[in-house]
């Protein structure tokens, strides 16, 4: 059990998956400038993780080794990835328009999120049995959310500082980053490896 | 017709340059860069991928229904991701251990998927080629200065080789997270000064020459 936990707590925090092993930057520096947004972001990408994870993991065990179709890994995967994408989607659309509405182009983008690819991957390379990986997966979620809803709140405060004008827009945010990932750097001592 | 296909190829390496001025791609380029070789090979395996599924994509372009075009960009891709993975792990193991899962998430690298529906899936092969060859080395230029710049930093020096002096203390931070993050944020800001001179040298030089015109 602690096992778990401690997979749980690497994966959210100390080795951050946005800011230690830069999975899914893009949407950490396109939908990072509203609170909400990221918030909802991070939701949805975390409940595609938990579904991506679950199912890679059933195929990978199940279909590909007991068939020696190893070889067939990322193609797989990333068919998967994008039918829980579209998933995800469909559903949103339906239950909960205004989020639907907000993410916009960002929604079918988790496609491409390496975040969900990398999970799998990560996943699959580390031997992770199944509670593990779903562990790791709500980890990894919780992670990319607190990520990018921390860089949201420090952005709305940075619109209204002057900032350079040849560093607006993305050199800050990525020097805001570089700062959020020194502070994560701080966390590495909880668990002791 | 060459000069139309030199116009695709070199715009990938400033103007619209994948890494620095799209922003795209950023995983492989902030996770390998921790020293010059990595960048290389990321660029190398990157740049084959980008080029090879341009290709095909442009190739077979009428054959694809638009509904299910990203779905089929997408298998292309990781096709040919799978090649770049295991003739990596065949020839570099070395490498290949090193890189470890940012090999196979090429495949959601956006700048490849970028190039096949933004260029590829709309124009002939040959200019598709001349195309995502263009962005493929204004990355791989991309990665490499990152890496090195990193690698200088955190070690002294460039592949074994000391550049700076004895007494400069290593700055173990720039092989962290961190130090990507903060390296790739300022090279962006000298990007868009360099750029920013440029321009309003271009314009000056404009105005001279328009009064120039109108005073003869």
């Amino acid at each position: 059990m602690t096992h778990i936990i401690l997979i749980f707590i690497a994966a959210a925090v100390t080795n951050n998956f946005v800011l230690a092993y830069f999975l899914g930057v893009c949407p950490f520096l396109g939908v990072s400038k509203r609170i909400e947004s990221a918030f909802g972001m991070g939701l949805a990408t975390t409940f595609v993780m938990c579904v991506a994870a679950i199912l890679t993991w059933l195929i990978y065990h199940f279909l590909l080794i007991p068939f020696n179709l190893l070889f067939l890994r990322n193609v797989t995967f990333i068919l998967v990835i994008a039918s829980a994408v579209q998933v995800v989607e469909m559903f949103l659309k339906k239950f909960n328009p205004v989020l639907y509405r907000a993410l916009g182009i960002y929604l079918p983008l988790i496609t491409t999120n390496c975040a969900i690819l990398g999970l799998a991957l990560f996943m699959v390379m580390r031997q992770y049995n199944f509670f593990e990986s779903v562990a790791f997966a709500v980890g990894g979620g919780v992670g990319f959310t607190f990520a990018l809803t921390v860089m949201a709140g420090i952005r709305e405060e940075l619109e209204m500082a002057d900032v350079p004008a040849s560093l607006k827009g993305a050199g800050i945010t990525l020097i805001t980053a570089g700062l959020l990932a020194l502070i994560f750097m701080g966390f590495a001592g909880i668990i002791a490896t | 017709m060459i000069k139309q296909l030199y116009q695709d190829w070199i715009k990938g390496i400033w103007r619209n340059n994948p890494v620095f001025v799209q922003l795209l791609g950023m995983c492989p380029t902030l996770a390998v860069t921790t020293s010059l070789i990595n960048g290389i090979a990321m660029g190398c395996a990157t740049c084959f991928v980008l080029v090879a599924s341009s290709l095909m994509v442009s190739v077979i372009r009428r054959l694809i229904p638009g509904e299910v075009r990203i779905a089929g960009f997408t298998i292309i891709i990781a096709t040919f991701v799978t090649v770049a993975e295991l003739f990596l792990a065949a020839n570099f193991p070395l490498l290949s251990k090193t890189l470890g899962p940012y090999v196979p998430l090429i495949i959601v690298n956006c700048i490849i998927l970028g190039r096949a529906e933004a260029f590829a899936s709309k124009h002939s092969p040959i200019r598709a080629l001349a195309d995502s060859f263009g962005m493929g080395v204004g990355f791989t230029l991309s990665l490499v200065l990152l890496g090195s710049i990193r690698e200088l930093f955190a070690t002294g020096g460039i592949i074994g080789t000391r550049i700076l002096p004895a007494s400069f203390e290593n700055w173990v931070v720039m092989i962290m997270p961190a130090g990507a993050f903060l390296t790739l944020g300022f090279l962006i800001g000298l990007f868009n000064m360099i750029e920013s001179k440029l321009k309003s040298h271009k314009v000056t030089m404009s105005q001279g020459h328009m009064t120039q015109v109108k005073n003869s």
